[in-house]
């Protein structure tokens, strides 16, 4: 489905709107959206809400080899799907460029960054590793995906535990989360992006662009930053020119919403923990607001089921009994066996029909033949004279479409037909010289 | 015979992952839906059975493409997303079985030279996971507001070595069950509109875990009328 296009005079009222230091969401030009981070019953799964947009993050591992060049590093794997549910323009399966964006983005903003310990996923050097993967899913999108996708990804990853592995000599033992608690990964810093949108050759600066004010945009600046101020990525992109001054400035407010949105993380984190702890009850069941009359639960429902016995007995009692088939092969020739009952084969009408077609094949094959070498001549003619190519062609489809017409009528008539628009000599002469040449 | 089917559940329970306790006999875990929660979609829904959770999102009736229409129905399409990688064939044979379960039921003639497309993404699997994408994407379609003749509803039922039957499986209990079969209903007659199976099971028991499934269909249904009756309600 092809994305809505915005119409001018929405276009004009946003901009006109950000003229006048005014966003459709009642926001200030520097204001965050409301972040909401919830998570699931597994390990490593959370839902990250900002304003309306979506992710789901979701880390899973595996014990791979390493790579040749880096024996002892653990492998970082970041995904992240635009699903069609996010948005009706995006398809599935297909690489867009603003995917391929985004993935670079989240890459060079989580892995190198290094903002997790690769040499702590080391199991035997050389031979086998933690690969973590990391899945990012666009639930809804509006508008600022890699801010979302970024602290999804750094949330999961704070959250997931893969399971113990000892080494005892070449004996490597994975224990389950029964026998030995999952232990978390180490993460060194928690980069976060923030994005700033510039309107107007840079005149204006919005922080967390919706999805309207993104399509209005001119430029976008992409700050990845941790809570110490250390800047991870930076990219600027959509062709304007910044003033370092703006550079900088921006790169101020980052560092307050970066400080912001770490203590959000940790506290939703360590919430989740209390709550896994005392064994109260996590995951997305609990997440969902109660008071919401879009929501509704149901407890466990107990359901009689003393009575199935007897009703399957009923319903079989009263089926009919399956006609009794005794299959006896019958051994037609050495290697061609029949079993069942000997239907007539409906295919018999068939060969009938095949050994017409291929009387009828004969006669296109002939047919065929002159066209070929009709159509090699009238691609000659024909850059002298192109209707001729045209009534041809007609002609063509023709006799392909009857084949029951007899051929030398029909043949006649082509030739018939070239007479009177091309010269007579020329296409004779013309037909040897392709069959000399074949 | 009875009485061992009841302690072998119980037994069962104790054995669950499950962060609450199961009764005693054959129950559904906790059922929780919530509609309409993303901005983008026409309709959307998110279902949870126990610690199963899938969310769906309808786009339609929207425009379709030109090779995909069809002149006198509507076009139904069904995307399901694993969580982890990319999806496979397991995901393409139960896209299939939906979206033919969705196909019984929409009205599809109604809006012909249109496309319904529905995309389910799950977000957390521990068992009936077929069944809750059923539930989702009725849900989903209520919300949406395309028309159907009946309300369906998916109920996964297994079978393990003793022929004891439990309905609304976690994880754990269809791994070790003999067969897991999995119905989708409609609210109206209760009459099957897809089956599907896994593993060995006689003719009996198979109508066995029909006619339960049947008995949970109700209380599903009566799940999604008060939760519709709760959202449609003034207060």
């Amino acid at each position: 489905m092809k994305e809505t296009p915005l119409s001018n005079c929405e276009r004009r009222f946003l901009l006109r709107a950000i003229e006048e230091k005014k966003r459709l969401d009642g926001r200030q030009t520097y204001d965050y959206r409301n972040v909401k981070i919830s998570f699931g019953t597994d390990y490593g799964c959370c839902i990250v809400e900002l304003g309306k947009t979506r992710v789901l993050g979701q880390v899973s591992c595996e014990l791979v080899s390493p790579k040749l060049n880096r024996a002892t590093e653990g492998i970082l794997f970041f995904n992240l799907e635009l699903s069609q549910m996010a948005a009706p323009a995006f398809e599935p399966g297909r690489q867009s460029d603003l995917l391929v964006k985004l993935n670079r983005l989240l890459e060079r903003c989580l892995r190198n960054s290094k903002c997790i310990d690769t040499e702590s996923l080391c199991v035997v050097a050389g031979e086998k590793v933690w690969q973590i993967r990391v899945d990012l899913h666009l639930l809804n999108h509006d508008g600022n995906i890699i801010d979302a996708a970024s602290i999804a990804a750094i949330v999961a990853l704070c959250h997931f535990r893969r399971p113990d592995v000892s080494v005892q000599g070449d004996e490597v033992t994975l224990y389950t989360p029964e026998e030995r608690d999952p232990v978390p990964l180490s993460i060194h810093h928690m980069p976060i992006c923030v994005s700033f949108a510039f309107f107007q050759q840079g005149t204006y600066l919005l922080v967390d662009p919706n999805e309207r004010e993104e399509r209005v945009m001119d430029g976008l600046l992409v700050i990845a930053m941790n809570k110490h101020r250390e800047i991870c990525t930076i990219q600027s992109s959509g062709g304007i020119m910044l003033l370092k001054d703006q550079v900088l400035r921006c790169s101020k407010i980052a560092g307050v919403k970066v400080a912001e949105i770490t203590e959000l993380i940790q506290k939703a984190l360590e919430n989740d923990q209390k709550v896994r702890k005392e064994g109260g009850k996590f995951g997305f069941a609990e997440s969902i607001a109660n008071q919401r009359i879009t929501a509704f639960k149901m407890e466990k429902a107990p359901i009689d089921t003393s009575d199935v016995e007897e009703k399957a007995e009923g319903i079989i009692a009263e089926a009919e009994p399956p006609a009794e088939v005794v299959s006896k092969p019958v051994l037609w020739t050495p290697g061609t066996a029949q079993i069942g009952e000997g239907i007539e084969n409906s295919w018999g009408n068939l060969e009938d029909s095949e050994k017409e077609e291929e009387e009828g094949g004969d006669d296109e094959a002939i047919i065929l033949d002159s066209i070929k070498m009709e159509t090699g001549e009238v691609s000659d003619i024909g850059n002298q004279d192109a209707p001729i190519v045209l009534s041809d062609s007609e002609e063509e489809e023709m006799i392909i479409l009857e084949p029951d017409k007899n051929p030398k009528k029909i043949r006649t008539q082509t030739v018939n037909t070239k007479q009177e628009k091309a010269p007579s000599k020329k296409p004779v002469k013309k037909r040897k010289k392709k069959r000399a040449a074949n | 015979m009875e009485w061992a089917t009841q302690t072998d559940t119980k037994v069962r329970t104790e054995t669950g992952t499950e962060s609450g306790p199961r009764g005693p006999g054959c129950s559904l875990r906790h059922f929780a839906c919530e509609q309409n929660l993303l901005s983008r979609p026409d309709g959307s829904a998110s279902f949870l059975q126990g610690d199963t959770s899938v969310l769906a999102g309808v786009y339609g009736p929207a425009e379709v493409k030109v090779s995909k229409e069809i002149f006198n129905k509507a076009t139904l399409e069904v995307i399901l997303r694993p969580k982890i990688g990319l999806p496979g064939v397991a995901e393409k044979t139960r896209e299939r079985l939906i979206r033919n379960t969705c196909e019984a039921v929409v009205l599809g003639a109604l809006h012909p030279r249109t496309s319904i497309t529905v995309v389910l993404q799950v977000v957390s699997d521990a068992g009936s996971l077929l069944a809750c994408c059923l539930n989702a994407t009725c849900m989903a379609l209520v919300d949406a507001g395309v028309p159907m003749q009946a309300l369906f509803c998916g109920v996964t039922c297994t079978l393990d070595s003793d022929g004891a039957l439990v309905l609304d499986p976690t994880a754990k209990q269809e791994k070790e069950a003999r067969a897991v079969l999995t119905f989708a209903l409609d609210s109206v007659e209760r009459k099957l509109l897809m089956s599907t199976t896994k593993g060995l099971y006689s003719n009996a028991e198979f109508h066995q875990c029909l006619a339960a499934a049947q008995a949970a269909s109700q209380h599903v249904f009566r799940f999604y009328r008060e939760s519709l009756q709760r959202r449609y309600s003034k207060s």
